[in-house]
Order: structure tokens, then sequence, then C-alpha cells
């Protein structure tokens, strides 16, 4: 049971840094990102019986993540401090792609859109493992893809996010 | 040409003959074309951005505890161990002595029952914001000193407060700008100056001060940052720089002198 034990244990240190990336790109600060990942290790921890040893472990401690992101976007709404005009006169130049800017448009993302970028771009999930950690349907994360790759792009353009954006078939 | 088609090329994960289709399409289709372009720039960009943190070391108040072990002794004092973690990568500490600080030789008369752990965050965190934009060559300040009316207008606004960042010249240091960042009692203006050496000084001014008295000077030497700070009213000042301690007195002199009401 011990051995058993030992081999989770590394395999979810192993998962570790791909968590935190993921989460200091979803929540925008590193502090808060670290203790995203510190409470879906505790989680994972409480729950790894429910866990089956011939599941994805990092598919798994990415949805414990979504569900507690959710849970806290939910009890604590976003700081508002930044946005009104802190942020607006600043909007890069058309045609810029710097990183700095990246992050901020990034983060004026709906939550729900940001999730499945970062899941695709960075984390480089098969869309259909996208939508089983989050536990939505496939044709969402498409559109939900689409929606969030073409407001960043008009964001980091300075412009304002499309009302309608196309419809995926 | 489906969308999720077109999505799916962005991210390479088309199979070859529907890959081929789609590179027909988007030569017929430049716009199209352009836009795709841009969203696998975004991949790139997004790697660019946050793949640092795969190397980054893992605090070891991260490592999860073993099933053996009582795991409700972590979460209390796993969130200083993020924050000394998050502080050492900025270089604000230089070993394992954390944050003692050191000296508090100038005491302006108040005794250290003024010394709660409010006041003691002040130069603190003056010291962390210091070391996190000092080395930022791109981005040092989110408004320049260009826009000086626009920067002090904005600051002023979000502090509640008529700021005038102090003039420096005589002293040698002109303002580079400044910024508007988050802290533990309300927003917090900070003011950046740089030396004709490109040695850089931040004046970090935070509102919601609750001590309700004001104090003398202090000092604290938080790594190589030394610190000068005082509170005035509901506002806490503190003068950060890796300079000696007695060039910082004399610019903290010279601000506390411009920030007096007239």
């Amino acid at each position: 049971m011990q051995d058993v034990q030992d081999e989770i244990h590394a395999r979810l240190l192993a998962c570790l840094p791909r968590l935190r990336r993921y989460a200091r790109a979803l929540t925008g600060d590193s502090a808060s990102a670290d203790d995203l990942v510190q409470d879906t290790v505790e989680r994972g921890w409480a729950r790894i019986a429910q866990w089956r040893p011939d599941g994805d472990l990092r598919a798994w401690l990415f949805g414990i993540m979504h569900n507690l992101h959710v849970d806290q976007l939910r009890r604590a709404p976003p700081p508002a401090v930044e946005l009104e005009d802190g942020y607006l006169p600043f909007a890069p130049p058309a045609g810029t792609l710097d990183l700095r800017d990246l992050e901020r448009a990034l983060q004026q993302l709906p939550a729900a859109q940001r999730e499945v970028l970062l899941l695709v771009a960075l984390e480089e999930m098969r869309y259909e493992d996208v939508a089983a950690t989050l536990d939505i349907p496939l044709g969402t994360v498409m559109s939900r893809l689409s929606r969030a790759r073409e407001n960043l792009r008009r964001l980091m353009a300075g412009q304002p996010p499309a009302a309608n954006l196309k419809v995926v078939k | 040409m489906n969308e999720a088609e077109l999505q799916a090329w962005v991210d390479g994960r088309l199979p070859p003959d529907r890959q081929a289709a789609v590179d027909r399409y988007l030569a017929e289709h430049p716009a199209e074309a352009a836009r795709l372009q841009a969203y696998r720039e975004q991949n790139a960009a997004l790697h660019g951005l946050f793949d640092d943190v795969l190397d980054a070391p893992i605090p070891d108040a991260l490592r999860a505890p073993h099933p053996g072990a009582p795991a409700q002794v972590i979460p209390a004092w796993r969130r200083m161990a993020a924050m000394l973690a998050v502080a050492a990568g900025a270089g604000v500490i230089g070993g394992a002595a954390g944050w003692t600080l050191r000296g508090a030789g100038t005491d302006g008369g108040t005794g250290p029952a003024a010394s709660g752990a409010a006041l003691a965050a002040l130069p603190r965190q003056a010291a962390i914001a210091h070391a996190v934009y000092t080395p930022e060559i791109k981005h040092p300040v989110e408004v320049g000193a260009d826009q000086q009316q626009h920067l002090v207008a904005w600051l002023s606004k979000r502090l509640g407060k008529e700021l005038r960042p102090p003039q420096l010249a005589k002293q040698g240091y002109e303002l580079v700008g400044g910024r508007l960042l988050p802290g533990d009692t309300g927003p917090v203006a900070q003011f950046m100056y740089a030396d004709a050496s490109g040695q850089r000084l931040t004046l970090y001014v935070s509102s919601g001060q609750k001590q309700n008295r004001d104090t003398g000077f202090r000092f604290a030497q938080e790594g190589n940052v030394g610190v000068f700070y005082w509170i005035d009213g509901s506002f806490g000042y503190a003068l950060s720089a890796a300079v000696g301690k007695k060039e910082l007195s004399q610019l903290a002199n010279a601000v506390y002198e411009q920030l007096l009401p007239n």
C-alpha cells in the first residue's frame, strides 16, 4: 500500500509544473496561482480513492482545479480597480504582439473562454480531453475556443471584443 | 470550411488530407489566412509568456502532503511560505533570515506600540514592489513621465488624494513614471525615478493606513534594498533604493519636505 501511495505521490509531483503554469495563466498572478495549486493538490489527495489508476491523473487534477477556480470566482468577484481607466487608454497600437499586453488581454477574457484557450493552446490537450476535463460538450469547447481567440485578437489590436462571433457548426 | 476545422488547423491537429484542403482554402482567402495566422501567433506567445513556470523550482509548500502525513498542518503555514517563495524569487531576501527588519534607528519618537503588523508590512511590500519593477527594462512603469499630467490625475483619483511626485532633480534623479498596485489596505501608487547611471529609486504611496498616528522616519533593510518609510495620516510612504543609508536618508528628507502640505 505504501508503495502505491509513493508512486501516486511521485506522479502527482510530476504534474505540479504543468498545474502551476496553467494556474498562473488562469489567475494572472503567481501567489493566487500557487494557492490554487495547493488547494488542488489537497483536494486531489482527499479524493484520491475516486481516481482510477488507469485514468489520466493530469486531466483529473486539471478537472479538480477547474472546479475550485469556478468556486473561487463565484465567491469573490475579481477586483475591478484596473479596468476602468487604468487599461483602456493604453490599448496597444494595432499589429504589435507584446507579451505583457497579451497577459492583460488574457485576463479580460471571460473565465470560461480563458480556460478552454489555455488548455488547448498552452496545455495542448486534445479537444475531447478538454471537454472531459471541463465537463462540457465538444461543440462548446470549439465555440469557446473560437470566441476566445477572436476576442484576444481584437483586444490585442485595441478593438472591442466582438458582440457576435461566428457560429460554429 | 467549418470553423471547428479551421481551429484544428491552427493547432495542427488535422489529418493530412484535411490539412491540405484548408491550406488551399486559405490560399484563396487572405483575410481568413491572416486571422488564423494571428491565432497561431497567440499559441506561440502564450508559451513564451508562461513556459518559464515549468522550469521554476517548486516551493516546498506546494509539494503534496503524503497521505501518511497529517494534512491539517499544511494550510496554517503554507500561505506564508508561498509569500516567502515569491519574495525570494524577486531577490528581496538574501538569506534564510527572512523578513527580519534590521534597525529602526531614526524612529521619530513613536514607541514600539505603533509598529504593528500593518506598519511592519509597509517597508516589506515597498521593497518587494521595488525589487519586482525596477529590473524591468521595457515596462518599468505603466504611465511614463512624459504623460505626467495624466499620471498625476490617474493615481490621485485612485488613491483619493492629490498626489504630486516630488522633484528630485537636485539630487540627480528624474521621474521615470508610475504605476498602480494593489495593497493590503487599499490602492498603492508607485513612482519610479532613475539617476544618470540608471540607479532606480521608488516611492511607494499606500492608502488606507489605519494606525491613526503619524510616525517619524523609520529605516528597514531588505536584502540590498534600503527603505525609509513613514506614516502620515491614512497614507504610508516608503522610499526604496539599493543605495547607502545616508544617501537614502537625504533623498527621503527631500521627498518628505515636498510632500508637506503648503
